[in-house]
């Protein structure tokens, strides 16, 4: 529902109903076939949102060229119809009649049993600041603008120009935190989050966008780098010659005749320099939505005093109001994996609360029983697409279509003008059974966009779905090839000849399935652990909880509170109470995983637990293995009592308050094992905790000094305040160098810190009464686990998800997740978040009893001796040896895993003897295919 | 006894995090409504140039 917003929640948890207001498109999106003629002839140019206004787009637009859905809309505000009365071209030009002026506001009623918010963030607007000149300077941008110049779809088609002049910039400047980290007017009190990593990645990408050299310098209070991978990052960025600059420039002018920009700013000796820059990016910072207000009141949820929805450490995606759940940045400035993350704990929340109603609303699609035509000689139907005038403006489909004809096979020829509109599938659909087409070719766009569609007609019309190729006639022709429709057409018909070769050989494939055991196992009895199981074995699922200690809980039960100052250890002993008693939870302690075999949807393992072996089967898995607290060799720990790690110190100051009380002087350091070689990752909480512990100190004994000696601050997103509140409170941040670290020496008996001091440009040395070290967090010895599963990890010991970004909580092999420390260090919100974000990934699996796959997939030939190259090179670990027993004969010969296998083709390629196939892709098809485009050179 | 909670959900939003939620009930039996304000979804991420650390494209 596109135009829309929410202008009503009515109803409770599992019967809500929300009014929707839907704004008018103009167009009807039945009709629209997106072939921009409408946007062509409009004659309304306005500023194209999409690139941040840097160019113009018409009154009749789509968002950009991959919008979904595909179809045009027509702005009101901006149509010289609706403002002046008369044009109406895009409808005298619009080819099937879509444009519809008449269309109408319209406020309907939709029951749902969940809402879930995800309304985004609000960019920074910079024109606040006057200092910064945002408004007047061209060559001042926000980051937002930056990425769209940087953009190959922005206006000036990825190669970077600056505004004022249009020329390539050479000197250019991020300035860090504006609009994030100030408490001066309009800002904002809060970390973003994101800045830090966005400006580092824009740097770096800028290379890749200018042809000659290029200084980039980023200017910064502290680099927050602390997310997975992201400190290497930071690290490389320095090596490829990113200048880091730790100043804040005050103010910004414009260069010679406008162009450029002038800057002056005071470097931490207090010397004043002068720059100039040929462009500066303003690293903005992520606000609630603007109308964060309003859609609060509607949803009746509470929001915090930044307008981010209000949520618990333990519930971080439930909002104050049962049943509606938040997502992404409205919940608290964050990266795109955590919003991937927090999206699949709120599916997870909504999943648990309907869990009864699950499949009620939701419907399978049934197809006609499918004629073998696998032994029929090829009947092949050609249908050839204009795309409107994006193909044939270019390629003459007349003449391609006459071609088509007199290939062999070819029984059925057509031009559609889109192929792939819904008529035309109708017409598809009834030329298969009017001409008993068998194979058939599609020439028009890309199968990344439209094969699926084609596919389903096959299918409706009763053949098998993989009897199809296609000939990519517009991304690779039409488009590339504009000023030349001679060449374009021939190498059209080229095209469609080497489509007919492969065609013709085409098989249809079996559809494959996989049936699920709809169990789950969870790895490891911690927070993480637990919060899976729960959630899994609430969506009505059997869950067996594994625990390798004797007691379920795990680092949660040593920690005192969250950042928010919840109480963490009543939660998780209710928790651990639920998990114990819940019916559909088995767990197993002091038990250990021994075997695992099986893939997605059915695994097999054997756990030992008490001396006894147990077999379980379970169609998903999610890892939860926890981490622990690094012990130090440095900094006298071991050596002297009063040389704690973050947990002891916990426990000390909830056993004995009044000895820490009495404490005059007390010392932090940060980053001990941390970004460091041997552990070169930020270990993400440590900061917080140790501003934490210095203002409950604080408020124990104001008169007590704390110290905490550090690199960078990183309390990112809303745990600012909590560093903005210890240095109201007095507690005295000194920097160190990693080539300087401070030391500890014991005099007598009393215990030293020693270190400079970066603002007084001094020595410190400082009577430590306790010194508390922010040591790292490493992860649970997991090899034995990747063994098992044969999923990977990291350098540095944690287990990796799918894809960094799109995919966090799903591991590289299908139908395992992870949640927790095990995958890197995190909080308690996040431990949490990202187990239930596994719950909802392992949930989709489990709805289903049978699963479909793809039926692409390597398939072995009577040519393979089991020679077992193929075994090695396969990525996904899906082909083994087998061996069978012929005439009295042993012989090997190798066997595909279907539901490992994704068809890539490396063990084809491999195979010296085409021993293996990849179905839909064979050697004879690739080879006719390939031997076909040959006859036009 | 409390009449049968709806199958259905109302998700709010269709950027990266709309998107995935949707995508993840849709795929485990909900009937997910999605709701967005612009003429599209994708919302920032669409904008984005390439993301970090893999320098994949956004899009």
């Amino acid at each position: 529902m596109t135009l829309s917003e929410v202008v009503g929640v009515e109803g409770a948890q599992g019967d809500f109903t929300v009014k929707v207001k839907q704004h008018p498109r103009y167009i009807d999106m039945d009709k629209c076939i997106a072939c921009g003629l409408c946007a062509e002839k409009c004659p309304k140019k306005v500023g194209n949102e999409y690139n941040e206004g840097l160019d113009k787009r018409k009154a009749a637009y789509i968002l950009y060229g991959q919008a979904v859905p595909l179809k045009y809309a027509i702005d009101a505000e901006n149509c010289i119809y609706f403002q002046k009365g008369k044009c109406r071209a895009c409808e005298k030009y619009c080819p099937t009649g879509a444009v519809n002026f008449n269309q109408k506001e319209n406020i309907i009623d939709v029951k749902v049993g969940s809402v879930i918010l995800a309304p985004g963030f609000k960019p920074f607007d910079p024109t606040v600041f006057d200092t910064y000149d945002y408004a007047n300077i061209p060559d001042v941008v926000t980051s937002l603008e930056y990425e769209r110049l940087l953009s190959a779809s922005g206006p000036c088609m990825g190669h970077l120009v600056r505004p004022s002049d249009h020329t390539e910039p050479k000197r250019i400047a991020w300035l860090q935190c504006v609009g994030s980290r100030g408490i001066n007017k309009c800002d904002n009190g809060f970390c973003s989050s994101v800045c830090c990593m966005y400006a580092i990645k824009q740097a770096i990408v800028t290379k890749e966008h200018t042809t000659g050299d290029v200084e980039q310098t980023v200017y910064y209070m502290d680099i927050r780098s602390h997310g997975k991978d992201f400190e290497k990052y930071y690290v490389d960025a320095e090596k490829k010659g990113i200048n880091f600059v730790r100043a804040r420039p005050h103010s910004f002018a414009p260069g010679p005749d406008g162009k450029g920009v002038k800057t002056r700013w005071v470097d931490e000796q207090g010397v004043e320099h002068n720059d100039e820059y040929d462009m500066v990016v303003l690293s903005i910072g992520l606000e609630a939505p603007a109308d964060a207000t309003a859609l609060a009141e509607t949803a009746d949820i509470r929001l915090d005093k930044y307008r981010f929805a209000e949520c618990d450490s333990f519930a971080p995606v439930s909002t104050s109001r049962d049943g509606i759940y938040v997502a992404g940045c409205f919940q608290s400035p964050k990266d795109i994996p955590q919003s991937v993350t927090e999206a699949s704990s709120a599916a997870a929340c909504a999943a648990i609360t309907l869990a009864e109603s699950r499949g009620s609303l939701t419907k399978e699609k049934t197809y006609p029983p499918e004629k073998n035509v696998s032994a029929d000689a090829p009947r092949i139907g050609v249908f050839v697409c204009s795309c409107g005038i994006n193909i044939a403006g270019v390629v003459k489909v007349d003449e391609v279509v006459e071609y088509a004809k007199t290939l062999p096979g070819v029984v059925f020829v057509e031009n559609n003008l889109f192929t792939c509109s819904s008529d035309t599938q109708v017409l598809i659909a009834e030329k298969i059974k009017e001409h008993a087409l068998n194979r058939i070719v599609v020439a028009a766009c890309t199968p990344r966009t439209h094969e699926p569609l084609f596919k389903d007609t096959l299918r409706e019309a009763g053949i098998n779905e993989y009897l199809i190729e296609m000939a990519n006639i517009r991304n690779q022709n039409s488009w590339v090839h504009g000023g030349e429709p001679e060449k374009a057409t021939a190498k059209a018909k080229d095209q469609v000849r080497s489509a007919v070769a492969k065609a013709g050989l085409l098989a249809p494939l079996e559809y494959l399935s996989v049936n699920v055991v709809q169990k789950a196992l969870v790895v490891g009895g911690g927070l993480s652990g637990m919060t899976a199981a729960l959630g899994i074995a609430d969506m009505g699922y059997e869950t067996v909880l594994l625990e390798k200690s004797n007691i379920l809980g795990g680092n949660a039960l040593r920690l005192n509170k969250t950042w928010k100052g919840e109480e963490i250890k009543p939660k998780v002993e209710a928790m651990v109470r639920r998990v114990e008693s819940h019916p559909k939870i088995k767990v197993l302690k002091n038990a250990a995983l021994k075997t695992a075999v099986g893939s997605v949807g059915n695994f097999v393992s054997e756990i030992e637990v008490g001396g006894e072996t147990l077999a379980v089967n379970y169609g998903v898995g999610v890892v939860a293995t926890g981490g622990a607290e690094y012990k130090p060799t440095e900094y006298l720990y071991g050596h002297d009592d009063r040389v704690k790690t973050h947990l002891e110190f916990d426990a000390f100051l909830d056993v004995s308050p009044h000895a820490a009380k009495a404490a005059q002087n007390v010392v932090f350091i940060q980053c001990v094992g941390s970004r460091e070689p041997g552990r070169p990752y930020c270990s993400r909480v440590c900061c917080t905790h140790s501003v934490e512990s210095a203002i409950e100190l604080k408020k124990l004994n104001p008169e007590m000094n704390v110290f905490i000696f550090n690199r960078d601050i990183r309390t990112y997103g809303l745990r600012e305040d909590l560093y903005t509140e210890a240095r109201r409170l007095g507690v005295i941040f000194v920097r160190y160098e990693v080539e300087k670290k401070p030391k500890v020496i014991k005099d007598g008996d009393a215990l030293y810190v020693v270190g400079d001091d970066h603002i007084l440009n001094t020595t410190l040395k400082i009577k430590a009464d306790y010194l508390v070290l922010a040591s790292a967090i490493v992860p649970n010895q997991t090899k034995e686990l990747v063994e098992l599963y044969k999923c990977s990890v990291g350098a540095d010991g944690f287990l990796t998800e799918a894809h960094p970004k799109l995919k966090p909580v799903d591991m590289s092999v299908d139908g395992l997740f992870l949640a927790g420390l095990c995958h890197y260090p995190k909080p308690v919100d996040e431990a949490v978040a990202q187990a239930q974000a596994a719950v909802s990934r392992a949930g989709v699996i489990l709805a289903k009893s049978v699963m479909p796959l793809d039926s692409i997939k390597s398939m072995v030939t009577n040519k393979c001796d089991g020679c077992a190259l193929c075994v090695d090179t396969c990525p996904y670990k899906a082909i083994s040896l087998t061996v069978y027993v012929e005439n009295g004969r042993e012989h090997k010969r190798i066997a595909t895993d279907k539901a490992l296998c994704k068809g890539c083709g490396i063990c084809m390629a491999t195979c010296p003897k085409q021993g293996v196939d990849v179905g839909g892709f064979t050697m004879n098809q690739l080879k006719a295919q390939v031997e076909s485009i040959l006859l036009g050179v | 006894m409390s009449a049968k909670k709806l199958g259905s959900v109302m998700v709010v939003g269709g950027g990266i995090a709309g998107m995935q939620t949707a995508l993840d009930l849709a795929d485990s039996g909900y009937y997910v409504y999605l709701v967005e304000k612009k003429a599209g979804i994708g919302g920032v991420m669409a904008q984005l140039d390439k993301t970090f650390p893999t320098n994949d494209c956004a899009m």
